[in-house]
C-alpha cells in the first residue's frame, strides 16, 4: 500500500461504518467520511491519521458516552457534527476525547447535545479552531464545559464559538496556551475558566452574557489583550475575577455593563494598560491583598463606581486615567489635570463595609458625603489618588 | 369645596410662579433629551431631580400660598361654607396647579422625542405618578405646618426644616444606625425604615425598576422579592397614598377647631 493512501467511508462503501474505516487504514492514512448520519461511540483513533468529514456528515453517539477518542500522534479530525454525547455523574463523556496525544488538529466541527464537547487530557502541541460548540445546560452540576483542558501544554484554541455550556472554555494545569478570537457566551457559569495554569496567553476573544464572566485564578504570568468582556449584569457577576494571580498583564481589554467590571482578590504584580470600562456597576472592585499593581491609561466611562476598596491600605497605583467623573482642569495644558483625582467614593467604602447600605445609592445624603470625602479624604486611602489624570480618552 | 378648589387652581394658575415651575420643567426635559437621546438614562436622571425638588418645591408653594391668602381664607370663614372644604380645597388647588405644572413640563418633551414608542413609557410613568404622589404629601405636611404656626417665619423654618430632615438628614441617620447595627440582620430595619420616608421610598421605587437594580445585592433582592411584584408595587404606592391622606385629614381635624 502506498503512503497517504485514502480510505472512503459512507452507506455504500466498501466500509460503512467509521470504525470499520480506522481499522482498515494505515498510519498517515486519510479516512473520508462522506455525507450520512452514522451511529457509532466511542470510536478509537490510535493511529496517525485524518479523519475528514465531507459535507458535514454527522456522528450520533446515541447518549452512550464519548463519541471519538484519540490516543496517538498528528491525528486530524475534521468537519463532522457530533450529537448525542450523552451525561453522567461519574464519568466526563465528551464529544472529543485527546489524552496523551501529540500534534493533533481538531476543526471544523458542529457539536450539538454534548455533555463534555472537547476534552484534552496530557496532551501537548495541539489546534482547536473553528469549531461550533452549542450545548443545552440547564444546572452547573449536570453540564460539561465546552473545551477542557487537563494537564495540557501549548494548545491553540482559536475562532470557536461556544453556548450554552457550563464553562465556555476550562483550563486546569495547562500552561504556554493561546486562546484567540473565540466567542464564549450565554453561558452557565465561566466563560474562561483558568485554575492553575501559567504563561498562557488569551487575546480578541468576546466573553458576553455569561452567569459570571470570566475567572483567572491561581495561575501566574497570564497575558489578557484586546478581550471583551459585556454584558455579564446580575446578582454575582463579574467580567473578569481575578485571584491569586501574579504578573499578569491586563491590555486594552474592554468591560461594558457588567456588575463588577474586574473583581481582584491577592493578586499582585499586574499591569492593567488601555482597558476601558464602561458602563459597570463597579469597574474595579479591589479585594483583600493586592499589592503593586499598576493602572495606566485606562478610561473609566460612566461606572456607578469606578474603583471599590475595602481597606485604608494602598500600594497599588493610579496614573494617567481617564475618569470621565473627573472634574478638574488644565492649566498648562500639558493633557494632564492640575488637581489629583480620588477614585475612591466614601460611600462605595461604606458599602464594602456595610452592604446593606447600598439601599441608600443615589440619595441625595450620599452625594453630600461623597463631596465633602472628595474634598478632604479622611476615610479612603490617602495615596489612592491618580496625580496625573488624562484630560481626554485615551486612545 | 370644588368651587374653593377651582378658585384656588384657577387663582394658581394665573401666577408667575406656576409659569416659571412649568417652564423649568419644560427647559430641564427638553434639554436632557437634547443632550442625551436615550429616553431611560433620562430617566434616572429625572429621577434625582423629582426626589429633590419636587418635595422642596411641594413644601414651600403650600406654606406660601396658605400665609398668602390667609385674608382670603379669613373672609371666606365668615361666610356659611364648612371649614374643612375651605382648607382642603384650598390644598387641593395647590397641589393640583403643581402636578400640572410636573405632568405637563416633564410630559411633552418626552412624548415629542416619542415616549410612546419607547419601552421607558412604564418607566416614565411611574416617575410621574411618584412625583405626583410627592407633591400631594409635601403639599398637605406644609398646610399642616402653616395651620400650626401663626408665625410666617417659623412656618417656613419649619417647612423647610422638614423638607431637609426628609430628604438629607433621615438618611443620614439611616445610614449611621446601619453601620452601627452591622452585625445584626438588617433587611427588616431597611424595609421599614424606607417605608418610614416617602423620599426614600420613591427613590427605592424608581431604582428598582431600573437596571440599577442589579447593583443592589442581596439587600436589593430582598427589596426586589418585595417590591418587585405587582403587590408590593401596590403596597408602595398604598403607603405613599396613606402620607397623603394622613396629613390630609389631620388638616380637617385641625381646621374644624383652630380659632383664627
Amino acid at each position: 500500500m502506498s503512503a497517504n493512501a485514502q480510505v472512503e467511508v459512507c452507506n455504500t462503501c466498501a466500509f460503512t461504518s467509521i470504525k470499520a474505516g480506522i481499522k482498515a487504514a494505515q498510519p498517515g492514512d486519510t479516512v473520508l467520511v462522506k455525507k450520512g448520519v452514522y451511529k457509532e461511540n466511542s470510536i478509537i483513533i490510535d493511529k496517525a491519521i485524518s479523519l475528514v468529514g465531507e459535507n458535514l456528515p454527522t456522528i450520533d453517539g446515541e447518549d452512550k458516552g464519548d463519541i471519538i477518542q484519540v490516543f496517538a500522534d498528528n491525528v486530524l479530525i475534521d468537519g463532522f457534527k457530533l450529537v448525542n454525547v450523552g451525561s453522567s455523574y461519574t464519568e466526563d463523556f465528551a464529544a472529543i476525547r485527546v489524552s496523551k496525544a501529540k500534534d493533533f488538529t481538531i476543526q471544523n466541527l458542529e457539536l450539538r447535545k454534548i455533555f463534555f464537547g472537547i476534552y484534552l487530557e496530557k496532551s501537548t502541541d495541539g489546534i482547536v479552531r473553528n469549531n461550533n460548540i452549542l450545548g443545552d445546560a440547564v444546572s452547573e452540576h449536570n453540564s460539561g464545559n465546552g473545551i477542557q483542558l487537563w494537564y495540557s501544554k501549548r494548545i491553540n484554541i482559536t475562532n470557536n464559538n461556544i453556548k450554552h455550556v457550563r464553562d465556555g472554555i476550562y483550563l486546569e494545569f495547562a500552561d504556554d496556551c493561546t486562546i484567540s478570537h473565540n466567542i464564549s457566551k450565554n453561558n452557565l457559569r465561566y466563560g474562561l475558566h483558568f485554575m492553575f495554569s501559567n504563561d498562557d496567553i488569551y487575546h480578541d476573544n468576546v466573553f458576553e452574557n455569561n452567569g459570571a464572566g470570566v475567572a483567572v485564578m491561581f495561575s501566574k504570568r497570564i497575558k489578557m489583550m484586546r478581550n471583551k468582556f459585556q454584558y455579564n449584569w446580575g446578582m454575582a457577576a463579574y467580567g473578569l475575577l481575578l485571584k491569586e494571580i501574579n504578573d499578569a498583564e491586563i491590555y486594552d481589554n474592554l468591560f461594558e455593563e457588567n456588575t463588577t467590571g474586574i473583581n481582584i482578590e491577592g493578586s499582585n504584580r499586574i499591569n492593567y494598560k488601555g482597558n476601558t470600562f464602561k458602563n459597570n456597576g463597579w469597574a474595579v472592585k479591589v479585594r483583600g491583598a493586592c499589592y503593586n499593581n499598576k493602572f495606566i491609561n485606562n478610561n473609566f466611562l460612566y461606572n456607578s463606581f469606578d474603583v471599590s476598596y475595602n481597606s485604608r491600605i494602598n500600594d497599588n497605583r493610579f496614573y494617567q486615567n481617564f475618569w470621565s467623573e473627573y472634574t478638574g482642569y488644565d492649566l498648562d495644558k500639558n493633557g494632564y489635570g492640575d488637581v489629583p483625582y480620588r477614585p475612591v467614593k466614601l460611600f462605595s467604602y461604606i458599602v464594602n463595609r456595610t452592604p446593606e447600605t447600598i439601599i441608600l445609592m443615589r440619595s441625595l445624603f450620599v452625594d453630600i458625603i461623597d463631596f465633602s470625602e472628595k474634598v478632604s479624604p479622611v476615610f479612603t486611602p490617602d495615596n489612592l489618588v491618580d496625580e496625573a489624570p488624562l484630560m481626554k480618552k485615551h486612545q | 369645596m370644588l368651587k374653593i378648589l377651582k378658585y384656588s387652581f384657577f387663582d394658581l394658575i394665573r401666577s408667575r410662579w406656576s409659569y416659571v415651575y412649568l417652564l423649568f420643567y419644560l427647559l430641564l426635559g427638553f434639554v436632557l433629551l437634547f443632550l442625551n437621546q436615550d429616553l431611560s438614562k433620562a430617566v434616572i436622571t429625572l429621577m434625582n431631580v423629582i426626589i429633590i425638588l419636587v418635595p422642596l418645591i411641594g413644601t414651600i408653594f403650600g406654606v406660601m400660598y396658605y400665609y398668602n391668602s390667609k385674608e382670603f381664607t379669613e373672609l371666606l370663614l365668615a361666610q356659611p361654607v364648612k371649614r374643612s372644604s375651605i382648607f382642603v380645597g384650598q390644598y387641593l388647588g395647590v397641589s393640583l396647579s403643581l402636578v400640572m405644572s410636573l405632568v405637563l413640563g416633564l410630559g411633552l418633551p418626552f412624548v415629542f422625542y416619542g415616549l410612546f414608542q419607547s419601552a421607558a413609557i412604564w418607566d416614565f410613568s411611574l416617575l410621574l405618578i411618584t412625583g405626583a404622589l410627592l407633591t400631594f404629601i409635601f403639599t398637605a405636611l406644609a398646610f399642616n405646618i402653616a395651620l400650626y404656626n401663626e408665625n410666617k417665619i417659623k412656618g417656613f423654618s419649619y417647612a423647610i426644616l422638614l423638607w431637609l430632615f426628609l430628604a438629607v438628614v433621615y438618611d443620614g441617620l439611616f445610614l449611621m444606625s446601619l453601620i452601627v447595627f452591622e452585625t445584626y440582620p438588617l433587611d427588616k430595619f431597611t424595609l421599614f425604615a424606607t417605608i418610614f420616608n416617602p423620599i426614600d421610598l420613591s427613590r427605592i421605587l424608581i431604582l428598582l425598576k431600573l437596571d440599577i437594580a442589579a447593583l443592589l445585592g442581596y439587600t436589593g433582592a430582598i427589596f426586589q422579592k418585595f417590591f418587585g411584584t405587582n403587590w408590593g408595587l401596590f403596597l408602595a404606592l398604598g403607603t405613599l397614598c396613606l402620607w397623603v391622606v394622613l396629613p390630609v385629614l389631620n388638616i380637617r381635624r385641625k381646621a374644624k377647631t383652630k380659632d383664627f
